[in-house]
């Protein structure tokens, strides 16, 4: 307890560091595997690139995975454009996958039913598609949170400042209550960020009141 | 591309390649730590979680479990473990097992949890006792989830022991952070590539057991 109240400055700005590199990972995950996800989706040979690609994605382990990156894209090796990009790709490898699952699980009688009614196809896909496929699409975000929130430690083994610099700095100097603390606090971080995509999801989907328990075990 | 010769270069090296810090040494090394580690944690894991998911009990506490890992730091758990236990085997094998745990248990309860009432009252009803049930009706049906969860408990494990040479002198993420501590580039990523393709090796590995079993278990159907 000593060694928190006297590096409150540094848990303090590896913290930020830690959530500067995880959130733009987050979103860009998002922003990226549901379009994969519903376009791989709606063809059948799309479906089956997407799953293997994924599966290769997500079988790279993250140390050598942040090491090939930048002699990829030619970015430097220590830094958080690296370690967000990593993250991305293994959260698209994930989420891409829950998304075509997602999508895939949406009936076709309402989709056909929509479409019955009058629903142009960016109407059907709004107001019909996207509602049905939510609550996975939300579950599969909450695992990527998490996952994503943890891995991002790993960054402090190459230099990229996290709160896995607690792990890292802590080993070093032998202080056991500095690495305690980052594993912690990186945890309360997964917790928190899962509770605000929970309440995101809860207040975008009020209809889905009697589906909430299958939801959080998906 | 310069660097790219010179990975090729550290690989053509004939000194790499004998030694206790040689390629073969450090690829069996990194293979025998995985398959330990797997084996300790289905010891574990899978009657734990198989009685858990046979009584239907328990199932808040896997699930937390299960979901709690996700954002556990590997990194955070590999170096706890190595300034409480010293350097050495013990830290990084226990940090692993942990972290291996969860996906197995998983999988083990809701594979057997999911094998229909009606059958688990079927076995009971022609004289299986509880055990007989669980070991001869149940956990033969949970048989594909159950190795689902081993599987990628196994994948995560040759991943993850990448990161313990950190604490440890054990397997090819030697090759890794002793490039990182000489800005040695060329050994990092000859270090990073003989990784992927032991993860990859074995992911491959992992699928084609999986197809064997259910073409085995096609073709017993066929003839039964």
């Amino acid at each position: 307890m000593n060694w928190i109240s006297q590096n409150l400055a540094q848990i303090g700005t590896l913290l930020a560091a830690h959530l500067a590199i995880s959130i733009p990972a987050i979103l860009l995950t998002v922003l990226i595997a549901v379009p994969l996800g519903r376009f791989a989706q709606a063809s059948g040979r799309g479906r089956g690139a997407l799953l293997a690609v994924t599966g290769i994605l997500y079988a790279i382990p993250s140390l050598p995975l942040l090491i090939v990156i930048p002699i990829i894209t030619g970015l430097p090796l220590r830094s958080a454009a690296t370690m967000i990009l990593a993250l991305t790709v293994y959260g698209v490898a994930l989420l891409a996958r829950t998304t075509a699952d997602a999508f895939a699980a949406v009936p076709a009688e309402s989709l056909e039913a929509a479409t019955a009614t009058g629903h142009n196809p960016t109407a059907r896909f709004l107001r019909v598609e996207l509602p049905l496929a939510a609550p996975v699409l939300v579950a599969g975000t909450r695992v990527v949170a998490m996952s994503t929130i943890g891995l991002a430690t790993i960054g402090a083994l190459i230099g990229i400042p996290s709160l896995g610099t607690l792990f890292t700095d802590g080993f070093q100097r032998g202080i056991a209550a500095e690495v305690a603390t980052g594993i912690v606090l990186t945890l309360v971080v997964a917790l928190v960020v899962d509770a605000i995509l929970l309440g995101i999801g809860r207040a975008t989907q009020p209809w889905t009141r009697t589906l909430r328990r299958e939801g959080a075990f998906a | 591309m310069n660097l790219f010769a010179e990975t090729i270069a550290w690989f053509a090296d004939p000194a790499h390649w004998v030694g206790p810090s040689g390629i073969p040494a450090r690829t069996a090394q990194h293979i025998a730590v995985t398959l330990i580690v797997t084996v300790i944690a289905i010891i574990v894991a899978v009657p734990a979680g198989a009685w858990m998911g046979h009584s239907h009990r328990g199932q808040g506490t896997v699930a937390a479990i299960a979901n709690a890992a996700r954002a556990l730091p590997t990194l955070g758990l590999v170096t706890v473990f190595a300034l409480w236990l010293g350097i050495g085997l013990r830290a990084p094998l226990i940090a692993l097992v942990i972290l291996a745990v969860p996906s197995m248990l998983a999988a083990s309860y809701s594979g057997v949890a999911n094998v229909p009432r009606s059958t688990s009252d079927a076995a009971r009803a022609v004289g299986h006792t509880s055990v007989q049930t669980l070991t001869k009706v149940e956990l033969p049906l949970a048989l594909p989830v159950i190795g689902g969860g081993i599987q990628s408990a196994l994948l995560q494990v040759v991943a993850t022991a990448t990161v313990a040479a950190y604490v440890a002198d054990i397997g090819l993420g030697r090759y890794i952070f002793a490039g990182l501590k000489s800005r040695d580039y060329p050994e990092m990523l000859a270090g990073s590539i003989l990784v992927i393709l032991l993860a990859l090796s074995f992911t491959a590995a992992a699928t084609g057991l999986g197809k064997l079993h259910r073409h085995i278990i096609r073709t017993q159907g066929d003839t039964a």
